[in-house]
């Protein structure tokens, strides 16, 4: 019997569901329903993306989705008191770039592990938003800046852009990771730190630049999420979305202990949650009949992994979780 | 000479009338009640645990207590535990150690403050509830009476798509948590009324976590779905930005009437102008408070025994369409709190 990694099975999975689904619920399978459920999906995709270079340089970042609020509420707010809209969005994207870059320093430099280090940021961030730049949990968009809607609620060609950056940042970082030379130092770094430092990588920079680059995809995520409401809600923080974004990559197959997996984990991950949440807004399930439906999922999902795939002192590494 | 004397005796007099009345006008009439009313706030305090601070309902409230609390000279403390219920309990807890006269609670859910509102009676501290109801009312609860809203909100969705409309009469809800005050008194309302009418088809009945972009995502799928859908009830217009904005993206404005509800302030209204939503029910925040301040006031001056009255105040509600909403029919903060 063939071994299945996690990844095939969870599309095996999501194929599965997705064929049910299409063979019992009239009006799923069709053109306009697939783009929604992509679309529902689109900005956790783009996040886990972010997530996914971090996880596979063997770090973390929880703090992602506080840049990704407090970011976008500082242009959004900046644009409110009058600044024209490229100097929001610049001084946005240079906030994000900036924290980022701390998160990036504390873990590579000071050396504090990237779960402290980025769960303090975190909450670092969300308070300075807080205390200096909102004092609102919903961050609107001004009305005159409405221009900028078409990120988030916008169509090119009847696809919704926000799908069409899930689909831009999805392609860019799998040609990053597999064809770029600092991609490839990225798995090497995530499989062996200390191998990967022996053997000449810029080990410390190369750390940097993954919290600054998924600083900066959680500040375009939030723009497109808040651009698609006209509003930034940055109680997100306190949601479960940062758990999702995780769930996304490892159900996906990339493991929490590094220098394994790619884009297409994300993808398969990302689809199998947004069909499942599809599927059954459309049966109206309830919420919390929702929540048990999805955990079962998923439980299967790790259940049948470790029967096809069991660990044992070969195949674990240390810091698994 | 006879006439001369009349006339300096009227001119005295009058002038004496004069001189009275100015003497009155510097003396005028001191209120009997003023001194003890005033005597009454002294060295008070009172409390405010919200939900959390940061949106506009938690600010309306508070800046009216805050108002009230400055002229009359008593103290007045927000503790603020941003949405955690464990931090809310904690305030809640640690306040009754410190015995304020008065805590005005907003309660996340029907439960979870209920035992320790008791707690708060039994310490002789008075304890007032603004808009969520917990299931252990204590001297007071100011807010909306959500059954009536949900009968409120389904009237005029079953007005726009029941018998006679010509339309599909589908229909979405949109909750906000499934076990808030705001969202339990709502749905039954809502559904006693949809009842009556079975011309009426509930398609969805979601909720969204007062959170505006997965109202958004659910009512896309179900617009998708029922693209003659005919109307959505929401349960908190910061959260129902998301559903006129699917309603929008789907070019149906106008076509889906969306029917919401919250505390009125002016965003809520330029939404109503721009059509994002067709109805707001709105039970005014700022008056929400001069209510709490009024029963604040009340309890302080007849001074009853922890646990003897009960009143029950709900706030009035005004439906605001396009047709009807003016310049002032939404409030503003005041500037001084409004950044902050």
């Amino acid at each position: 019997m063939p071994r299945l990694s996690q990844e095939q099975i969870v599309f095996v999975l999501w194929v599965v569901l997705f064929a049910a689904f299409a063979l019992a619920l009239p009006g799923f399978f069709t053109y306009g329903n697939i783009i929604t459920l992509i679309r529902s999906v689109a900005v956790l995709g783009i996040l886990a993306v972010g997530m996914a270079i971090v996880i596979i340089g063997r770090g973390i970042d929880l703090s992602l989705i506080a840049v990704m609020a407090v970011s976008t509420a500082l242009a959004f707010t900046l644009m409110t008191q009058g600044y024209p809209i490229w100097i929001a969005l610049l001084l946005g994207w240079a906030f994000a770039a900036v924290i980022g870059m701390i998160i990036g320093c504390l873990i590579a430099y000071v050396e504090i592990p990237a779960l402290f280090a980025t769960l303090a940021m975190g909450a670092f961030v969300y308070g300075l938003g807080r205390y200096a730049i909102f004092g609102q949990d919903l961050v609107p968009l001004p009305p005159n800046d409405s221009a900028l809607e078409v990120l988030g609620a916008g169509r090119i060609f009847g696809v919704p852009i926000p799908i069409l950056l899930f689909a831009g940042f999805a392609a860019g970082v799998a040609l990053f990771l597999r064809y770029g030379r600092l991609g490839q130092f990225v798995y090497a770094t995530g499989d062996n730190f200390a191998a990967a430092r022996i053997s000449g990588l810029p080990v410390r920079p190369l750390v940097v630049l993954q919290y600054v680059f998924s600083s900066i995809v959680g500040y375009v995520a939030g723009l497109t999420m808040a651009t698609g409401v006209t509003l930034m809600n940055t109680r997100i923080v306190n949601s479960t979305l940062l758990y999702d974004v995780i769930l996304v990559v490892v159900l996906g197959g990339i493991s929490l202990s590094g220098g394994k997996g790619g884009v297409r984990n994300v993808i398969v991950g990302t689809l199998l949650i947004g069909t499942l949440l599809n599927g059954m807004t459309i049966m109206d399930i309830q919420y919390t009949g929702q929540n048990v439906i999805k955990s079962v999922i998923l439980l299967i999902a790790i259940v049948v992994d470790s029967i096809m795939n069991p660990r044992d002192e070969q195949t674990t590494q240390q810091g698994d979780i | 000479m006879r006439l001369k004397l009349a006339v300096s005796i009227v001119a005295g007099v009058s002038c004496l009338f004069a001189a009275a009345t100015v003497c009155a006008r510097a003396d005028g009439l001191v209120d009997p009640s003023r001194a003890g009313y005033l005597e009454t706030f002294k060295g008070k305090k009172v409390a405010f645990v919200p939900i959390a601070m940061g949106f506009d309902l938690a600010q309306a409230w508070s800046s009216q207590l805050a108002k009230q609390a400055e002229e009359l000279g008593y103290s007045y403390v927000v503790r603020d535990p941003n949405w955690s219920t464990e931090a809310g309990a904690q305030a809640l807890t640690q306040l009754i150690a410190e015995k304020p006269d008065l805590i005005v609670v907003h309660s996340p859910d029907i439960q979870s403050y209920a035992r320790l509102l008791k707690q708060a009676e039994a310490a002789g501290i008075y304890t007032l509830q603004v808009n969520m109801k917990s299931a252990y009312v204590s001297e007071g609860y100011v807010g909306s009476d959500y059954n009536g809203l949900g009968e409120l909100a389904a009237n005029l969705i079953v007005k726009q798509c029941g018998q006679g409309s010509g339309k599909s009469g589908k229909v979405s809800i949109v909750q906000g948590v499934l076990t808030g005050g705001a969202s339990v008194y709502q749905i039954e309302g809502v559904e006693r009324i949809f009842k009556q009418h079975p011309e009426i088809k509930v398609v969805s009945n979601q909720a969204a976590d007062w959170d505006a972009s997965k109202a958004k995502a659910i009512t896309q799928t179900v617009l998708q779905q029922n693209p003659d859908l005919c109307g959505v009830i929401g349960f908190w217009d910061g959260m129902d930005i998301g559903v006129g904005a699917a309603v929008k993206e789907a070019g149906k404005t106008g076509d889906v009437y969306v029917v919401t509800s919250g505390g009125g302030s002016t965003s809520a209204c330029e939404n109503v102008n721009n059509g994002t939503f067709s109805a707001l029910i709105s039970y005014n925040a700022m008056g929400q408070g001069r209510d709490l301040n009024t029963l604040i006031k009340a309890l302080f001056e007849t001074k009853p025994k922890p646990g003897t009255v009960k009143v029950i105040d709900y706030s009035p509600l005004t439906v605001l369409t396009k047709d009807s909403v003016k310049p002032d029919s939404c409030w503003a903060l005041p500037t001084t709190t409004a950044s902050k």
